[in-house]
């Protein structure tokens, strides 16, 4: 289990983190979800010891990351797949986390053949690595200490489908055998597809947080009509909420907190024609997460 | 937990505290023998790091063929092959020491290393004894190559065999030359960047070394005070040797202002600092 409690990171006047407090629970993939510089890879940092927080902290089953005597046998870290000597060869790298854990040397082998590393690849410098190989290797390195929690930031970069897919399953696994999982992405559809809790973080603060279902419900209903503008006045007389739906291109779509029988019999009183109504989960998270970090993205509320 | 506990948590079966606390038990501490090792490794697991360390011993061989080659018959000594060698030394063993400590940060290793083993100091503890080892055992090497080269040399020229180059003289341009990589690590801890460090040693121990030795050659008042105040002064003294009690007052009053004053910041720096 992993706790962050009342964590603020400040950097002179700026505020990179503004007390987060989260838990990833053991047994389950938590999604630490939230644009580019939104904080995430910053808290990262501080439950690894690397940052320090200015104030509160984050616990690692009950304990500091600097207090644990073998980090890397109890918390995989994969922070930056490309944070490594050029130099070295995949083997190499892994052979050193191998004798710094002091983990027998067959591990070595056990994991590169676990990430599908083979062995003339373990032997090359992982200049002549692609992203995704370094990815591969990462995870590799997280995983060689047997540990009960992964905490992987951005794990899925340079991973193409088939890869994505791998290491989907690979964590689902570790978190179904009561393992704690934490992994950060920018992307939504990633998240989505793997994480039972969501964290979403905007400009420091955690905007939203709650299980996949949780979030997915509260994203409502969508609702296409011939006349938007008076089905948002209806609605809105009936007293529910309603606004134009960000996510989408077209300007006749409505997102609102009815449920869909409501929206029917709202429009068929307000004598508006329907062209579409559903409940807006998938494409609701993605404007959900657009809403919610809309004031903090750079893009602004154009989105 | 004081706020927002995700729900559905408490359903979840966590293994107890104790049998958490027990799993921890068996689990081997990191002990500093075993960073020692690890980072040993890390100084020779490159092909960079590999030639540099292998230049150690190449530099002397090649230093004292030179000597063989072109030194006149009567300067077949020691002491000649011992200073031949000695050059190379100087510039090379420094440059181990910097580069130990800034790869962590130039290549970014240290984002594992110091998730790894999360205490920094025991890293940088294991480092500095590795620099010490390193720079004991490449002059023992140096030693040894250019005795062999003083009896070949000697034998091919068919002129006596000269030692005049004892163990003192060894020990103090071990010490020498252990101080010069000090100086090198102590630049990599405050500056942390491969580049920075190596350009920063260079104006330490070659540019501010000219200043000094100008000022001291023009200015009557600096010559006097220049064994207090200088630390290259002395520490390049320990090259010709024959330190008196007040020559080691000087040096340690000048090498705790000029390095260990400087390695102390560095290293509260590198406790503090985030590593990216």
């Amino acid at each position: 289990m992993i706790e962050v409690d009342n964590l603020t990171v400040t950097y002179g006047a700026f505020t990179a983190v503004d007390d987060v407090t989260f838990t990833a629970a053991a047994g389950r993939v938590t999604g630490f979800l939230g644009p580019n510089g939104a904080g995430k890879s910053t808290t990262m940092r501080v439950m690894t010891g690397l940052t320090r927080a200015s104030t509160g902290h984050a616990l690692i089953d009950g304990r500091r990351f600097a207090d644990l005597p073998n980090p890397g046998r109890e918390v995989g870290v994969l922070l930056d797949a490309s944070a490594q000597h050029a130099g070295r060869t995949g083997r190499e790298i892994l052979t050193i986390a191998q004798r710094t854990m002091r983990l027998p040397s067959n591990r070595v082998d056990e994991m590169l053949d676990l990430v599908s590393l083979t062995g003339a690849e373990s032997e090359r410098r992982v200049r002549n690595y692609s992203l995704g190989m370094r990815q591969r290797l990462g995870i590799a390195t997280a995983l060689l200490g047997r540990p009960q929690s992964l905490i992987l930031d951005e794990p899925a970069n340079g991973l193409d489908p088939a890869g994505i897919r791998w290491m989907r399953d690979l964590l689902r696994g570790f978190a179904d055998q009561g393992g704690t999982v934490l992994l950060s992405s920018h992307l939504l559809h990633e998240i989505e597809a793997i994480a039972d809790d969501i964290v979403v973080i905007g400009n420091g603060r955690i905007v939203a947080q709650g299980t996949k279902r949780e979030l997915l419900e509260s994203a409502g209903t969508l609702v296409r009509s011939t006349d938007p503008v008076v089905l948002t006045a209806a609605l809105r007389d009936a007293g529910h909420t309603a606004q134009a739906a960000g996510g989408t291109a077209s300007t006749d779509a409505l997102r609102t907190d009815a449920s869909t029988d409501v929206v029917g019999r709202v429009a068929l009183a307000a004598g508006v024609a329907l062209t579409e109504l559903r409940a807006a989960e998938g494409a609701g998270l993605e404007e959900m997460f657009l809403e919610l970090t809309a004031e903090t993205q750079r893009e602004g509320a154009a989105a | 937990m004081s706020t927002t506990v995700l729900p559905s948590i408490e359903q979840v079966p966590e293994a107890p505290a104790v049998v958490r606390d027990a799993r921890r038990e068996t689990i081997p501490p990191i002990t500093l023998g075993t960073v020692v090792g690890v980072e040993l490794r890390k100084m020779f697991d490159t092909r960079s790091g590999f030639w540099l360390m292998m230049s150690i011993g190449i530099l002397s061989v090649v230093a004292t063929g030179a000597t063989i080659l072109f030194a006149p018959d009567d300067a077949l000594t020691y002491g000649n092959f011992a200073a031949a060698i000695g050059f190379p030394m100087a510039v090379v063993l420094p440059m181990v020491a910097i580069l130990s400590i800034t790869s962590e940060w130039s290549q970014r290793t240290g984002l594992t290393t110091f998730t790894l083993v999360p205490s920094r100091g025991r890293v940088i503890l294991a480092k500095a004894i590795n620099a010490l080892v390193i720079g004991v055992v490449s002059m023992v090497i140096a030693g040894v190559v250019g005795a062999l080269g003083n009896v070949v040399g000697t034998a091919l020229a068919g002129v006596d065999t000269t030692w005049d180059f004892g163990v003192t003289d060894f020990l103090y341009v071990t010490l020498g030359n252990v101080l010069g990589m000090a100086i090198g690590f102590m630049l990599g801890v405050l500056i942390r960047n491969s580049a920075g460090a190596i350009v920063g040693y260079f104006v330490y121990s070659l540019l501010l070394p000219t200043i000094t030795s100008v000022l001291a050659e023009t200015q009557q008042w600096f010559r006097d005070a220049q064994p207090w105040v200088d630390f290259n002064y002395n520490a390049n003294s320990l090259f010709e040797g024959g330190f008196t009690g007040e020559n080691w007052a000087q040096l340690a009053l000048t090498g705790s202002i000029w390095l260990a004053l400087p390695l102390a910041l560095g290293l509260w720096l590198v406790m503090r600092s985030e590593v990216k």
